[in-house]
């Protein structure tokens, strides 16, 4: 009954912020300057007022700002995210069509992430200020300072035009027709590059906030009577000492996980990788004000969702924790 | 996961890895080429931006294309007269024309297209086809069309890209914008849309039925969208795309694809567009209206330095309103050799004179976002500029608001590259006419009136007779020049970048924007 009604309350908190957003969101794309018309009049290389005002009328720029707010939000009641400007298609089409690339490129990069930051942290801790710490020490900076484009094109570089591994480009071969295996391991062929280059930066954080956790822990009284006790080191490892330490390393990926759709532009952008946040880049030059906003929503919601799931990790890795 | 059953799916997943390869076969004649940004649409008749153009030129065509000397050449036209008063043009359409869906292509499209939606649509022929009095079809492969008065540009306002042919029976009577239709666009192009998969690609495919035998010879054209420069450079030169255009390569890059053997460079293909950069001067703002201060700048800026250490090559200095790659240039003007001395002679004139700390004047330039050699031209007018004792605030912006301040003629100096479309009774009295000041885009937004130009450009439209013509246009040029309305700066070369094996690509004016009908790969 408790949870239930914890969940409850965190779910209403959830909704509120997220019409909160909206609301921040609607006006943050407002104040830009520019409008839709004269960027698409300026991409034409020819123009006149008339043009420009029947672009206008049509996308209901002519009337009152609160006009158009209050039908942003009855269209959002009917779960709409109204029609591109610029592609004339609704813009949930348009996002459903991006989501899963982005999804599936951000999850996987999440993943890779806390894999390796995870091991090399406990890697680090357990070799304290030996070689393999000093070396994944300096990897880590190292990745963690390398622009994400820079790191993109270089794994590109030695993976695709080098030794020929990967495809440099996209998110799978054009007009190839694979039976349903083959088509999946097109598709992981092409995710490796984007998705390896997305998970550095993040992986760098980790195998910090790993290391550093480990050897607080390492220092606890109860690791020393485990050890005491004679317990495999492994088991104190993996058992004891991972498990603690790993609530830091929750807390931030938790708040990541979020930003992992906006970070995303750069490796979408270099790869070619049709996703979510290089719709919202081109959307936000075009002043493609409904797609923005669309996207803007998803991504406040799924910043919202995964704070959530971090909430609830806890919950399991250390029960004491009161969901709140 | 058990340790068996991961390394049985990872021995699965390289088993279908390696067999990929052979699975993938592409078509024989399959001509892939970068494209950048995504086009919003590809109809031509609703759209002007250059990746539409590039697209659209393969689906659509227009009565008349222009060869690299700018004469105009059949399409859709197999031949046309005019009559003495430059007043009436009579078509012959080829026969035997279809439409993608299989309909066929007749005076009626023709007629809809120029009389009804273009019009409506069309951000270029809004203007030029207000000229069109009466169009009559007196059977279906004829077109008489009726001029309010002469305007020798018309032939210029019926190509491709200035008026691409669209279905009447597809969009009579619709909401153009809206019509569904549009998700698969219906032209009598030598290529139809096959597939477009947003963000990632457009594949086109051979018309089989298209009106000129023996060609398409490509089977497939696919478009990869590439949004980033060094990753285009790339993609070129691993093969992934055959060929870039426009802006795909920065231009310090180019200068490495010439030296390579498997590629060519070629220059070629601009003429209608013609792009000329300039700095456009507010004349509403204090000095800048001063022609003494205009011809300073003039002075004070080397644009050979600007073509070769800025553009790497792929720019030639400007002399003057018309691109020599444009009919009607004229070499005959006054010159503006770089000369700081003269540019701060022609200031103290002004009275503008050098205070403490060595400035005679501080003006504003709004730069133009379009990646970084923009950026770097700015940079070199401030520091030129600075030379001079006019010290420059450089202003960055993104597209959006850059489009609407210089609109709203909110700026006092801007860069900015405007496209001649062919005639400069289109693409050129646009920016120097007193009765286009106006707050859009590619209109005289610098506030510029001469009434000696005025008459010279109302001259040059109805003039029929060609050597009359290209002294009206010598004239206007010298005036203009003198004058000095906006700092011309340099001619920009887009360089298209193609493998060897691609033939055939750059046969007309309009380029890579052009119908590949000819475009073949060797073997």
């Amino acid at each position: 009954m408790r949870t239930a009604i914890s969940t409850l309350r965190l779910l209403s908190q959830a909704l509120l912020i997220i019409l909160a957003v909206s609301l921040i969101n609607f006006a943050l794309v407002r104040l830009a300057p520019g409008d839709p018309a004269s960027v698409l009049a300026g991409q034409s290389g020819a123009a006149d007022e008339l043009y420009l005002a029947q672009l206008r009328e049509q996308f209901g720029l002519d009337q009152p700002i609160l006009v158009q707010l209050g039908k942003y939000y009855l269209q959002l009641l009917q779960f709409d995210l109204g029609y591109s400007y610029r592609q004339q298609l609704p813009v949930v089409n348009l996002i459903a069509e991006r989501l899963p690339n982005t999804l599936l490129l951000t999850l996987s990069a999440f993943a890779i992430a806390l894999i390796l930051g995870v091991a090399f942290g406990v890697a680090a801790a357990l070799n304290r200020d030996n070689w393999i710490d000093t070396a994944v020490g300096t990897a880590a900076m190292v990745l963690y300072a390398s622009p994400v484009f820079f790191t993109g094109l270089m794994l590109i570089l030695v993976f695709s035009v080098f030794l020929g591994w990967f495809p440099a480009f996209g998110s799978e071969t054009i007009g190839a027709d694979y039976g349903f295996i083959g088509q999946v391991a097109d598709r992981l062929k092409y995710l490796v590059l984007p998705a390896v280059t997305l998970s550095l930066l993040y992986a760098a954080t980790y195998t910090r906030l790993t290391r550093t956790a480990m050897l607080d822990v390492l220092q606890m009284d109860y690791v020393k009577l485990a050890r005491a006790k004679g317990l495999p080191p492994f088991r104190i490892v993996g058992a004891h000492v991972l498990r603690n330490a790993l609530l830091p390393v929750i807390t931030i990926a938790g708040m990541q996980a979020g930003h992992l759709v906006g970070g995303a532009v750069v490796v979408e952008t270099v790869f070619a990788w049709p996703g979510i946040g290089r719709l919202a880049f081109d959307a936000l030059l075009q002043r493609d004000y409904p797609v923005l906003m669309g996207v803007f929503l998803i991504s406040s919601i799924m910043v919202v969702f995964f704070n959530i799931i971090t909430d609830l990790a806890y919950k399991v890795f250390d029960p004491t924790m009161e969901v709140s | 996961m058990g340790k068996r059953m991961f390394s049985a799916l990872v021995g699965v997943a390289l088993l279908a890895m390696s067999s990929s390869a052979s699975l993938a076969q592409a078509a024989d004649q399959r001509l892939s080429m970068a494209i950048n940004p995504e086009p919003a649409t590809l109809i031509l008749g609703l759209n002007l931006q250059a990746p539409t153009q590039t697209i659209g030129g393969k689906i659509y065509e227009g009565l008349i294309v222009f060869d690299k000397a700018l004469d105009p050449q059949p399409s859709l036209a197999e031949s046309w007269e005019i009559s003495a008063d430059g007043k009436t043009y009579t078509f012959n359409l080829q026969e035997n024309v279809k439409w993608h869906d299989g309909a066929p292509f007749s005076s009626a499209d023709v007629a809809f297209s120029l009389g009804t939606m273009l019009p409506q649509t069309h951000p270029i022929a809004r203007t030029t086809l207000a000229v069109i009095d009466t169009i009559e079809t007196p059977d279906d492969d004829t077109v008489v069309i009726t001029l309010k008065n002469p305007f020798n540009a018309f032939l210029t306002a019926l190509a491709m890209n200035t008026a691409p042919m669209m279905p009447k029976h597809i969009y009579e009577g619709t909401d153009y914008a809206a019509n569904p239709a549009n998700e698969t666009p219906i032209g009598t192009g030598p290529f139809k849309l096959k597939e477009w998969k947003k963000g990632e690609y457009i594949l086109l495919e051979r018309n089989s039925d298209y009106w000129q035998a023996d060609r398409p010879h490509l089977d497939e054209i696919l478009f990869r969208v590439i949004p980033d420069e060094a990753a285009r450079s790339i993609a070129l030169e691993n093969g992934d795309v055959q060929v870039t255009s426009f802006s795909d390569i920065e231009y310090v890059d180019v200068e490495r694809f010439r030296s390579n053997d498997n590629f060519e460079v070629t220059y070629e293909g601009y003429e209608f567009f013609s792009p000329l950069m300039w700095i456009e001067i507010n004349h509403r703002v204090g000095p800048l209206g001063d022609k003494r201060y205009r011809q300073a700048l003039m002075y004070a800026l080397d644009r050979n330095f600007i073509a070769d250490a800025i553009w790497f090559g792929s720019a030639k200095p400007a002399t003057g309103p018309i691109s020599s790659t444009m009919k009607y240039y004229s070499a005959d003007v006054p010159e503006y050799p770089y000369d700081p001395a003269k540019a701060e002679q022609l200031l103290d004139e002004m009275g503008l004179t050098p205070d403490a700390s060595g400035v005679r004047h501080r003006v504003k330039l709004l730069g133009l976002p379009y990646g970084t050699t923009f950026v770097r031209t700015g940079e070199y007018i401030k520091q030129a500029l600075s030379k001079v004792g006019i010290e420059v605030t450089l202003e960055s912006v993104d597209r959006g608001t850059w489009a609407q301040r210089v609109a709203a003629w909110d700026y006092e100096l801007t860069l900015d590259f405007v496209y001649q479309l062919g005639h400069p009774a289109i693409g050129i009295h646009r920016t120097y006419s007193s009765s286009n000041i106006r707050n859009v885009l590619f209109s005289n937004t610098m506030g510029y009136s001469n009434p000696e130009v005025d008459t010279l450009f109302d001259e040059a439209t109805v003039e029929t007779d060609q050597a009359r013509l290209q002294e009206t246009y010598t004239k206007a040029q010298q005036v203009l020049v003198d004058d000095v309305p906006l700092a011309w700066l340099i001619e920009i070369k887009f360089p298209t970048i193609h493998a060897k094996t691609v033939e055939g690509l750059v046969t007309t004016a309009h380029g890579v924007n052009g119908s590949f009908a000819d475009v073949q790969i060797a073997e």
